[in-house]
């Protein structure tokens, strides 16, 4: 470290740097490198609280073939988060793109509009979104006083089975259609990827714009051409955030709690959650990469 | 002679119909036509959006009668608060709100605070190790918390960091589950809930900055300190706007600390979750005659909760939308 007599300017200001981020690094190491690895050794054992503290008795894998065969609901529920996120993440990006362009335009209420489609991020609670799922007078209220659909009235049956019978391809028609049934869903989920992406357009120097125009681009041209490489490192960004997004709070997130905190199985929670971990990082590494590679930098 | 010739067929007849014509025609119509069906787009979306609001706010006033008249719909013809006055006394409202402001503007203060000084140091100082311990922090973005959820909460249970409290406690730790504690001890080190992204904004934000700055006020004698909070601050207003807001918002909606961390303090977020029972309780012991409750009516009940949970977060965005979408155009997150 002392090679000759003082650091430099540029190494003493790295002490600080240090400095800076020291209560960021205590926390670190005190709230999160220790118990992830408490948590490896806790799944792979069986935890038991007694008064004194805890008892630890060393159980191999045996919970992690616990989870994976022996378990009622964790594949079940596992393969459909996964099925969830895969449908729902394209959809948002998406549609926070399309909705981030016509946002960038200049008319009248822009601000308002932008406004309401932030709204659902500062409403975003699952608990009330539980409540309204279950919620009787809302349902009363969709179909009218006589109960004579079963389905509420923003769901599409009767036009799916009228393009399915016309001979449209079934899953092509499904996808839509289940697409505009999940509607409120991605709306409710888009609110931060539109934010990027608005600041992301209006990153995109108008130069670029008027150049096309002269040369004579179209507007779908020009969005292909100029638009879409431009923005495409925030399409990964908003890629990365929707999926995180999408695993933080889902069904396979209750199932650990609930295993954990009223079935108090300590250890079998924890080795649900290293699954569920390692799945996510597998997904997100895979995804990242493939995407990144066709990523305009500039 | 060419010129002439191009000169004579550019002649105009005001009724005729030449390719330039048209063009222009076609360029003013799809001008119209997408601004019309752009503004479709943007009221039916709005409408999924506010709908379920409004539903709210017309189920709240609603008379007891109302519920059961076909013919109101959305506008309700006896207004009542006294909705209103029993969620307020079932939920203890005010109280548990005054506790969600305390929780949520606590943790939003701290949090800012820890962000910001980790993101000036991962953003300016040049020192061996600061990309690795970058890359940690988005690794904090991305392992779900459910994998640390147990040691954490056995941790709290019996928090004693390096063996230093058990010596004054005969060998034991401090049980802290149940007190704000947790909280504050995870914002103040910048590790609550998602707090690497807010380092991650705040990096962005002061890498954008040029060196000059630095070195001026390095040349008029400021020490690294004065730099930050004089200078470096100052300056980085939309991204503690940012953070500030973003870190209230999803401390007050989280559901998963406060159940872990604070079971026996009234949030908004946990008294939500409680809220359909509790109502329905206090409808069956006042309904003496009977004992069943009208499930419409503890259906209203539950709406104008929701309602009133929701009211004190609509009025502050009202306040603070505009400079949402500035500060986070001024970030720096993008390009």
């Amino acid at each position: 470290m002392f090679r000759k007599g003082k650091a430099t300017l540029e190494e003493r200001k790295g002490y600080w740097g240090w400095l800076f981020i020291a209560p960021w690094l205590f926390g670190f190491i005190m709230l999160f490198a220790i118990p992830l690895v408490q948590s490896l050794i806790y799944s792979l054992s069986e935890l038991s609280l007694s008064p004194t503290g805890i008892s630890l008795d060393f159980l191999g894998l045996h919970n992690y073939e616990q989870a994976l065969t022996h378990h009622v609901d964790y594949n079940r529920t596992l393969v459909e988060s996964i099925v969830n996120m895969v449908v729902n993440v394209p959809l948002i990006v998406i549609f926070s793109l399309l909705v981030a362009t016509m946002l960038n335009q200049n008319f009248k209420g822009r601000g308002l509009a932008r406004a309401v489609f932030f709204l659902p991020v500062i409403l975003a609670s699952g608990v009330i979104a539980s409540i309204e799922s279950a919620d009787f007078l809302q349902n009363m209220m969709q179909t009218g006083a006589m109960v004579e659909e079963t389905s509420s009235a923003m769901t599409s049956s009767q036009l799916e089975r009228l393009l399915i019978g016309s001979g449209l391809n079934e899953v092509i028609v499904t996808y839509l259609t289940g697409a505009v049934d999940r509607i409120y869903e991605i709306i409710s989920a888009s609110g931060v990827q539109i934010l990027i992406f608005i600041s992301g357009l209006q990153a995109i120097p108008g130069h670029l714009y008027e150049a096309a125009h002269i040369e004579g681009a179209t507007a779908y041209e020009a969005f292909w051409k100029i638009t879409f490489p431009m923005i495409s490192p925030l399409i990964l960004t908003n890629i990365v955030y929707s999926v995180i997004d999408a695993f933080t709070e889902n069904e396979m997130t209750t199932l650990i709690q609930t295993t954990a905190f009223t079935n108090f199985d300590f250890g079998l929670s924890a080795a649900m959650a290293w699954i569920y971990f390692i799945i996510i990082a597998i997904i997100l590494a895979v995804t990242s990469y493939f995407i990144s590679k066709k990523v305009f930098y500039q | 002679m060419p010129v002439s010739k191009e000169k004579k067929s550019k002649k105009k007849n005001r009724f005729a119909l030449d390719e330039d014509t048209v063009k222009i025609w076609f360029r003013k119509l799809s001008e119209k036509g997408i601004s019309l069906f752009r503004a479709i787009l943007i009221i039916g979306l709005s409408f999924v959006i506010l709908y379920p609001i409004i539903l709210k706010i017309s189920i709240a006033f609603k008379d007891k009668i109302d519920l059961y008249d076909p013919t109101v719909v959305f506008i309700p013809r006896n207004i009542t608060l006294d909705n209103f006055r029993i969620v307020i006394d079932t939920m203890d409202y005010f109280k548990t709100i005054l506790n969600s402001t305390l929780l949520s503007g606590g943790t939003m203060l701290l949090t800012t605070i820890a962000c910001a000084l980790a993101g000036y140091g991962f953003a300016r100082f040049k020192f061996r190790g600061s990309n690795i311990l970058f890359a940690l922090v988005i690794l904090t973005i991305l392992v779900p918390p459910q994998t640390i959820m147990v040691p954490t909460y056995l941790n709290y249970r019996d928090f004693d960091f390096f063996g230093i409290i058990g010596l004054f406690n005969g060998g034991k730790g401090l049980n802290l589950l149940g007190s704000y504690w947790p909280f504050i001890i995870s914002s103040l080190t910048g590790m609550g809930l998602r707090a690497g992204l807010f380092i991650f904004i705040f990096r962005q934000f002061f890498k954008g900055f040029p060196n000059e700055i630095e070195d001026a006020a390095l040349v008029d004698g400021a020490g690294v300190i004065q730099t930050f909070f004089r200078i470096m601050l100052p300056n980085a207003v939309p991204a503690i706007i940012t953070v500030m807001l973003f870190a209230f918002v999803w401390q007050w909606n989280d559901t998963y600390y406060t159940t872990m961390f604070l079971d026996n303090v009234d949030v908004i977020s946990t008294k939500l979750q409680s809220v359909g029972v509790n109502i329905g309780h206090r409808l069956s012991s006042a309904e003496a005659s009977t004992g069943v409750v009208d499930p419409a009516y503890v259906s209203t009940l539950v709406n104008t909760a929701v309602l009133l949970s929701m009211a004190p977060l609509i009025t502050m965005y009202l306040f603070v939308q505009r400079h949402f979408v500035e500060s986070v155009e001024r970030t720096g997150i993008v390009g």
